[in-house]
């Protein structure tokens, strides 16, 4: 417990909805006695079983590590995606970071893409399926070749790895006003666009990401950067300009002229 | 009856068993694996690389999880790294020493082949997560960095940052995922497994709750895989993620599955202490951060000084102490225990009382701030967002926390179970960790089991075996449905005064405080009155709010307690019975200057549990474990 532990009460407007079909409604809640140690869902945790002592249905969010690398929590805050703090999901949010009286609405995230399942929670399995169009390399168990033959210089390998840190929260496309999936997808373009393990692939996984993309029903990208600036791990836009120039060069270019130069 | 359990242990010597028993292995025609079907439970690093590699070779595989996303398995957090015998670093690594030491860190409770052979395959491993695109660390010269990890003194541990899991998770993921693309996996998420079926003696199937919609679906195929995951949630606060659960497991348990070595559990050192009432799970601090701070306690008792207040002069570094030549680097159970000791003592700080330093200090003074910022800025990031504190400024405050579990279903060495046709991989199965894990070696372990042991084995059993089509409408599908719905409506309609987190945490405080760091006969006994109490009052006046044809997260949630309440009893009645200290098992009676003591003589053996029904005690079986290759000795890091 930190020398600044303090209890506070706060006001909790929640978006209730029981199911996919059901019509939903803010609600009021009281949080009461809250200490500033806690962390946002832990605040929520004590919030359900006052719901559950009481007969209430509890309220439903996704959550699993809390410790903010899984992606599984998420939902807006007074209309920001994981809340105030930068760089920082919701499981990661103390309540530190507010203050006595305070009236928060809360709300699951808005996207087409995303069908609301229940309360907070939404489905973001679209996520997946673009993934499975292409964010892998084709490399079966068992053919490897010793990992050090492959040459990778540590800007690269960091660059790469900075991109591949995304959790698949959905927070970027949540806080995005067309509900596009760009910085999602361009993460794991320019993941395997700047090893040297991607290049084979690299031209037909920006075009069947990107179509999948469409397909799901995610906005186009109109290069606000709300996306980025809500993402808790900080995913930069420079990859959304990465997977441009790949879905470009794989327009171009004819199906054997791929290019394998190094990206950016 | 007891029985002796035959491990099945290929004939050889060590280093040949594996090579010449995949070539006695048979095999199944190309044509003819498309004819065959694996049910794979569970998507962390195990089932994802399971369900890949025998989407790869062209068996129909349906994968499971309780998870929205394969990507948020519990292996999305692991920090710190993952072995391999690859012997980059030219300091006297090999095969064999990856293998004597994870032996000696069980504390000889694993079987040396297994062990052996996962030290044979950790090097494939690192190739095949390359190869998929797995950032690992890199050095200058584009080559991979290693670095020491967890008391081993040779530097084997590969990493991704702080974030060694997740990449690995994501590589094995997006190879499954490529699968699904394909048409060689189907995969099913949100749903959880909550019996295992079995026809004519042989796994067949599994009954799943689709999360979602509360439909109980019945699904078959040839074999089952069972990659669930561990069970340290049975002390409520872990370094888990909350949806970890032994249900799956346990279930199959249920049904004829051993279970091996529940006892075994891991208590990690570092993890941010306990903080208030209202706490849901414990944040683990890498192991890794031991290879730059200095662990300390104040020597005089109940010093409530500013840690930055106390002189050097005052300060107890009590594992370079005690322990001169590992120091602060000194194994988990060992430095954990500790930990324990200091507190015990009067000498731990922090408002509880329980919590020691972990002090950067001096390595800051020595390597400046932006290369410690370099090497552990995530987690010295996510310790100021938890506690509020900055440890570039004052040292962190840790304690030990459950974070693994050895113990789990048994298996032979193929990784099956004694129930024909069920296969278990990853953290659910007890096999290669003995008493003790030594750190970034679950990674290795989940990877080795599905990339490189199961493909192989999981076709032998299939080639050697007549399997007669079943069908989902077979009486013993429609039996398991039953009681799955049967239970779920008795849940439901207790209607009680208690929620389901008040029970579990109840059940986690009587396991860590009986069945946690130290454990005596006395403690034990009292733990076995109380559970089952806790157990009866849970059947009679839990709530369950809700309806169970929605989505419904705390019937998921009451499910999962109701089977860790059997689980934390059966934890008891093994530690009872070990009574010898080894590795994560710490009998107080057992113990000689305040270090584990075996007892080789009686307790050589893996204990495995058979489930008898719920109102007789279960059976204690034994299989042998012989140490041919790394004499048996007394473990010191002295
Ligand atoms: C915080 C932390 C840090 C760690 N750091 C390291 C490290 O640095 N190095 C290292 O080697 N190890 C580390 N470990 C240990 C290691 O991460 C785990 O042992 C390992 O990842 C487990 O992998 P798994 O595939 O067996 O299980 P999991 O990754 O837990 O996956 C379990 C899967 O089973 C599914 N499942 C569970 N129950 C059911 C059910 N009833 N029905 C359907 N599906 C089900 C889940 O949805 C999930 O997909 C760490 C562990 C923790 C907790
Ligand atoms: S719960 Fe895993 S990221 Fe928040």
């Amino acid at each position: 417990m930190s020398e600044l532990t303090k209890k506070i009460n706060l006001i909790l407007k929640v978006w209730r909805q029981k199911g996919p079909k059901d019509v939903g409604s803010f609600k009021e809640y009281e949080a009461k006695g809250v200490s500033t140690d806690a962390s946002f869902l832990e605040m929520l945790d004590a919030v359900n079983e006052e719901l559950i002592s009481k007969g209430d249905d509890p309220i439903a969010f996704d959550h699993d590590c809390r410790e903010g690398i899984c992606g599984s929590c998420g939902f807006m805050i007074d209309g920001e995606a994981h809340g105030p703090q930068k760089s920082t999901t919701v499981c990661q949010l103390h309540m530190r970071a507010f203050k006595e009286g305070d009236v928060l609405t809360l709300e699951p995230w808005r996207a087409s893409a995303f069908p609301i399942i229940k309360d907070l929670m939404a489905d973001r399995s679209a996520m997946d399926r673009i993934i499975m169009a292409g964010g892998y390399i084709s490399a079966n168990t068992g053919g490897a070749r010793d990992a050090n033959s492959i040459l990778i210089s540590k800007n690269d390998a960091d660059q790469a790895f900075n991109a591949a840190t995304c959790i698949g929260c959905g927070a970027c496309v949540a806080s995005c006003k067309n509900a596009a999936a760009m910085l999602f997808t361009a993460a794991k373009v320019s993941h395997l666009a700047l090893l040297p393990q991607g290049q084979i692939e690299r031209k037909t996984r920006a075009e069947r990401m990107v179509a999948q993309m469409d397909a799901e029903g995610f906005g186009a990208c109109t290069s606000t950067g709300s996306c980025s600036a809500s993402c808790p791990k900080d995913i930069s836009l420079v990859n959304i300009a990465q997977m441009n120039r790949e879905f470009l060069k794989a327009k171009v270019f004819k199906e054997d002229q791929v290019d394998v130069g190094g990206g950016f | 009856m007891s029985k002796i359990l035959d491990g099945k242990i290929p004939d050889g010597s060590i280093d040949k068993k594996w090579t010449d028993h995949k070539f006695k292995m048979k095999l199944v025609n190309p044509a003819n694996k498309r004819k065959h079907s694996v049910i794979v439970v569970g998507t962390g690093l195990a089932g994802a690389s399971a369900a890949a590699s025998l989407g790869e070779l062209g068996y129909r595989v349906k994968a499971f999880c309780v998870h929205e996303s394969p990507r948020r398995a519990h292996s999305v957090a692991a920090q710190g790294g993952i072995n391999a015998a690859k012997n980059y670093q030219n300091d006297g690594d090999s095969v064999y020493r990856l293998f004597y030491d994870t032996v000696k860190g069980g504390d000889f409770r694993a079987r040396e082949a297994n062990v052996h052979r996962l030290a044979e395959i950790s090097v494939n491993i690192i190739d095949q997560a390359v190869a998929s695109g797995v950032p690992l660390a890199r050095d200058y010269g584009g080559l991979l960095d290693n670095r020491s990890f967890g008391g081993a003194q040779v530097s084997r541990t590969f990493y991704a940052r702080g974030q060694t899991g997740q990449q690995l998770l994501l590589g094995a993921y997006s190879s499954m995922m490529r699968q699904v693309d394909l048409g060689n996996v189907q995969l099913n998420y949100r749903r959880e497994m909550l019996d295992l079926v079995i026809v004519d003696g042989r796994a067949r199937g599994i009954i799943v709750r689709n999360l979602l919609t509360g439909e109980i679906e019945a699904h078959e195929a040839d074999v089952v895989i069972l990659a669930s995951g561990g069970y340290s949630n049975v002390f409520y606060l872990s370094t888990n993620a909350m949806a970890c659960a032994v249900t799956a497991a346990w279930k199959a348990h249920k049904k004829g599955a051993y279970f091996a070595n529940p006892c075994y559990t891991q208590i990690h050192p570092t993890c941010i202490p306990v903080h208030g009432e209202n706490q849901s799970k414990l944040t683990l601090m890498s192991e890794s951060l031991r290879n730059d701070g200095r662990v300390w306690v104040p020597k005089l008792k109940d010093d409530k000084r500013h840690p930055s207040d106390i002189p050097d002069a005052e300060r107890d570094y009590y594992l370079e102490r005690v322990y001169p030549s590992f120091g602060n680097l000194a194994p988990r159970d060992v430095a954990s225990r500790q930990a324990k000791y200091r507190c015990d003592e009067g000498r731990g700080v922090g408002e509880s009382g329980k919590a020691v330093y972990l002090d950067f200090r001096d390595a800051i003074g020595r390597l400046g701030e932006s290369k410690i910022s370099e090497r552990y800025g995530n987690l010295f990031q996510m310790y100021e967002k938890i506690t509020g504190e900055n440890p570039y400024k004052q040292p962190m405050r840790i304690y030990p926390a459950p974070h693994y579990t050895m113990g789990g279903l048994w298996v032979d060495y193929n990784l099956e179970s004694n129930i024909p046709g069920l296969f278990v991989a990853g953290e659910a199965n007890f096999s290669d960790h003995g008493a003790n894990r030594l750190g970034a070696s679950a990674l290795m372990q989940g990877l080795g089991d599905g990339y490189f042991v199961l493909p192989y084995t999981v076709g032998n059993y299939i080639a050697n075996t007549k399997l007669e089509k079943v069908e989902k409408t077979h009486d013993e599908f429609k039996r398991a449905q039953e009681t799955v719905k049967s239970e779920i409506t008795k849940l439901m309609n207790i209607r009680g005064n208690r929620t389901v987190e008040s029970f579990h945490k109840e059940l986690g405080h009587i396991m860590w405080e009986y069945c946690g760091m130290g454990r005596n006969e006395a403690g034990l006994k009292r733990a076995l009155e109380l559970i089952p109490k806790l157990r009866e009052e849970f059947w009679q006046n839990v709530r369950v709010p809700g309806e169970s044809n929605y989505l419904n997260p705390e019937l998921e949630k009451a499910g999962r307690v109701a089977d860790f309440l059997e689980l934390g009893e059966l934890m008891c009645r093994d530690a009872l019975e070990r009574k010898e200290s080894c590795g994560g098992h710490f009998r107080e009676e057992y113990q000689e200057d305040g270090e584990a003591k075996r007892d080789d003589e009686n307790f050589s053996h893996v204990a495995a549990w058979e489930w008898t029904g719920a109102n007789s005690p279960p059976v204690r079986h034994k299989e042998e474990l012989k140490f041919e290759n790394v004499k048996l000795a007394t473990r010191s890091y002295k």
